[in-house]
C-alpha cells in the first residue's frame, strides 16, 4: 500500500468483504461470544465462535453495524479463523495486532497471517487501526470470556 | 470599523488555510471542532512568550503588571463582546466544557436538590449532559430531557410541557453542534424566569456565527470556547449574573482565588477571582482579545451574510448527490451540513475524501443521544467559517462523488 492514495486502502478485497461479508450471522449453539464497541466511529460487532472439545473454532460468525474496514476486517478474521485452535486463534490475534500496529512486515517476517496481510498499510492511519482491530480485539474477549469489550 | 467582505483577503490572514495536505490545497470544512487562528492571534502569542511572560495578580514587577492588565484588557473585551454589564462576570476557563462543570460543582452542589428537575434537550453535547448525571448520581437530581423532531428541532411547547414546580435548573445548547439548529432559547428563558427558574446556555456553537448580548438574552449562565471564536484552545468563558455567582461557592481552591488563608479559615477572593484559582492559561487569554478584535472589524453582519449564503449553496449542491441524506434541516440553522450517505460509513468518508485535502468530522460529534434519534451510528459534518468559500464546497461535493464511485466499483 503507497503512502498516499486512500482508495488502496480500500482495495478490492476490502471493499468486496464489505458488500458481501462472510459468517454474517448470529450462531445460535455459540459457545463464546462477546460484543465489541468503537466508541469513535460508532463501530458494534458482536462475534460469535464454537469451539469443540478439541479446542478448534469449528464455527464463526458476527453480525453489527460498522464502517468498511470493520466489516471486512471482521469477514476475513471469521475465513481466517475457521478450524483454527483457540491458542492458534490467540496467536493469530498478535500477529494482526503486530501487523496494524506497523510492527510486522508481513513481506521480511515469517508469518501465519494469509490474506490478512492486506491491512498491512493500516497503520498510516492511526484512527483507523482500531476499525480493522475492534473484530480481533473482541474475538479474543470471547475466548476469554470477557462480554464487553472497547477500544476505548 | 468593519470592511467590505472580500473572502480572499480573509483567507490571507489565516496562514494556517494556506497549507497542502496530501499535496492538495487544504480545504477546512471542521469549523465546529476548532477554527483557524488569525496572524493576529499567532502574533500575539508569540509576543507574549517573546517579550512579556509572566505571571499575573502576583507580581509587582513590570512585565506581571503588564500581563495582569492585557489579561484583564481581554476581560473587559469580552464584556463588552457579549454586552455584559460588569466585567467581573466574566470568568475565564478552561473551556466551554469545564465552564458547565464549574456551574454543576458549584450552583449544582450549593443549590440543587434530590427531586429537583434539570431541563436538558435530547440535542445536548456529552458535556452538556454528564455533568447533570454526575450530579443526578450524586444528589439524585432528576434530568428531564426535550424531545426533538424529525427536522432537529425542538419546541417552546415540549419544553413548557416539563416545566414543573419541581423545576430548579434549565441548562440548554443555543446551536446544535451536530446539526445546526438554532434553538428558541430567547422564548425559553422567558418562560423559565416566569417560574424562576435559572437558565444556563450553551453557546460554543453560536459565539462565531451570531452576535451574543447577555442582558437582551437575560441568561443566567452562558459558556463558550475561546478556540470555536478564531482564539487559542484551552480558554473558555463562563459568563454569569454577578448575583448568581457571589452567593456560588468556589469551584476549586487554591491561589488567586482567596483574599486571605489561615490553616482555620480562608476568605474567598471577590468575583472573578473567586472561581479562577491557579495559573491560567494567560498567553491564551491575552491572545484572545485579538481573535475578538478580529472577528469585530469582519462583524456580524457580514459573517452572517456570508455564512447563510454557503450554508444555502452547500445544502443544495449536496443534495444534489443522489442517495445523500441531510440529517439536520431546521428551519433555523446555522453553516453547519451533516450527512449520511447510504452505502458509505462516515468514517470510510472520512478517509478517502481526506486525500483530496478536504478535512471534515466524522461519528457522532460528541451527541450520541442525537445518532440515536436519527438512526444512524455516525455523520460526516462539514462545519462553515466566514472564511470558506463556494469553490470548496464544490470540492467537497465532488470529493463525494468520487468516494462513492470508490465504493460501487464493480458491485
Amino acid at each position: 500500500m503507497s503512502e498516499n492514495s486512500r482508495a488502496e486502502l480500500y482495495q478490492q478485497v476490502i471493499l468486496e468483504h464489505h458488500h458481501k461479508p462472510r459468517n454474517f450471522s448470529e450462531l445460535k449453539d455459540a459457545t463464546h461470544d462477546a460484543e465489541g464497541y468503537n466508541p469513535l466511529c460508532g463501530d458494534h460487532l458482536h462475534i460469535y465462535l464454537h469451539v469443540d472439545d478439541k479446542d478448534v473454532i469449528d464455527n464463526v460468525s458476527f453480525n453489527g453495524d460498522g464502517c468498511a474496514i470493520s466489516r471486512a476486517s471482521a469477514s476475513m478474521m471469521t475465513v481466517a479463523l475457521k478450524g483454527k485452535s483457540v491458542p492458534e486463534a490467540k496467536a493469530l490475534f498478535e500477529e494482526f495486532h503486530q501487523l496494524v500496529l506497523g510492527h510486522l512486515k508481513p513481506e521480511t517476517t515469517p508469518n501465519h497471517l494469509g490474506k490478512l496481510a492486506i491491512f498491512s498499510g493500516i497503520w498510516q492511519y492511526p484512527s483507523r487501526v482500531k476499525c480493522a482491530s475492534l473484530c480481533w480485539h473482541t474475538m479474543k474477549g470471547a475466548l476469554e470470556k470477557t462480554k464487553t469489550v472497547s477500544t476505548e | 470599523m468593519t470592511q467590505p467582505f472580500d473572502v480572499q483577503k480573509i483567507r490571507k490572514d489565516f496562514p494556517n488555510l494556506s497549507v497542502k495536505i496530501h499535496g492538495q490545497p487544504l480545504v477546512y470544512l471542521d469549523n465546529a471542532a476548532t477554527t483557524m487562528k488569525p496572524q493576529s492571534v499567532i502574533d500575539a502569542t508569540i509576543h507574549h512568550y517573546s517579550a512579556e511572560t509572566s505571571n499575573i495578580h502576583r507580581g509587582v514587577h513590570y512585565l506581571s503588571e503588564k500581563a495582569t492588565a492585557e489579561y484583564e484588557k481581554t476581560r473587559e473585551k469580552i464584556r463588552v463582546f457579549l454586552n455584559a454589564s460588569k466585567s467581573s462576570e466574566i470568568i475565564f476557563t478552561k473551556g466551554t466544557t469545564d465552564a458547565i462543570n464549574l456551574v454543576m460543582h458549584s450552583y449544582g452542589r450549593a443549590f440543587l436538590q434530590k427531586g429537583d428537575e434539570v431541563i436538558i434537550s435530547a440535542m445536548e453535547h456529552h458535556s452538556n449532559i454528564v455533568p447533570w448525571q454526575i450530579l443526578k448520581e450524586e444528589i439524585g437530581i432528576v434530568l428531564k430531557v426535550i424531545p426533538i423532531n424529525d427536522a432537529g428541532e425542538f419546541s417552546v411547547a415540549n419544553f413548557e410541557k416539563l416545566v414543573t414546580f419541581k423545576t430548579k435548573f434549565v441548562s440548554l445548547v443555543y446551536i446544535s453542534n451536530s446539526l445546526g439548529t438554532i434553538n428558541p432559547i430567547p422564548e425559553i428563558i422567558k418562560i423559565a424566569h416566569r417560574e424562576n427558574i435559572p437558565v444556563l446556555v450553551d453557546a460554543a456553537q453560536t459565539i462565531n456565527h451570531l452576535p451574543v448580548d447577555v442582558q437582551k438574552l437575560d441568561c443566567d449562565f452562558l459558556a463558550f470556547s475561546a478556540h470555536k471564536l478564531y482564539g487559542p484552545s484551552g480558554v473558555g468563558v463562563l459568563y454569569g449574573k454577578a448575583d448568581l455567582l457571589n452567593k456560588m461557592p468556589p469551584y476549586q481552591g487554591g491561589g488567586d482565588m482567596i483574599a486571605s488563608v489561615t490553616f482555620e479559615k480562608t476568605t474567598y477572593n471577590v468575583l472573578p477571582y473567586k472561581f479562577e484559582a491557579g495559573t491560567p492559561n494567560i498567553a491564551g487569554v491575552i491572545a484572545f482579545a485579538a481573535a475578538i478584535d478580529y472577528v469585530n472589524s469582519i462583524g456580524f453582519e457580514n459573517i452572517m451574510r456570508h455564512e447563510q449564503e454557503l450554508l444555502d449553496y452547500g445544502t443544495k449542491i449536496l443534495n444534489n448527490i443522489t442517495g445523500l441524506r441531510m440529517i439536520g434541516t431546521a428551519k433555523h440553522k446555522t453553516a453547519i451540513l451533516s450527512f449520511v450517505l447510504p452505502n458509505i460509513h462516515a468514517h470510510d468518508l472520512g478517509t478517502l475524501i481526506d486525500e483530496d485535502g478536504i478535512a471534515i468530522r466524522t461519528g457522532h460529534h460528541c451527541t450520541q443521544p442525537v445518532m440515536k434519534h436519527f438512526g444512524v451510528p455516525a455523520t460526516s459534518r462539514a462545519s462553515l467559517a466566514f472564511y470558506n468559500t463556494k469553490e470548496e464546497l464544490d470540492l467537497l461535493a465532488a470529493a463525494i462523488q468520487k468516494a462513492i464511485k470508490v465504493f460501487t466499483k464493480n458491485l
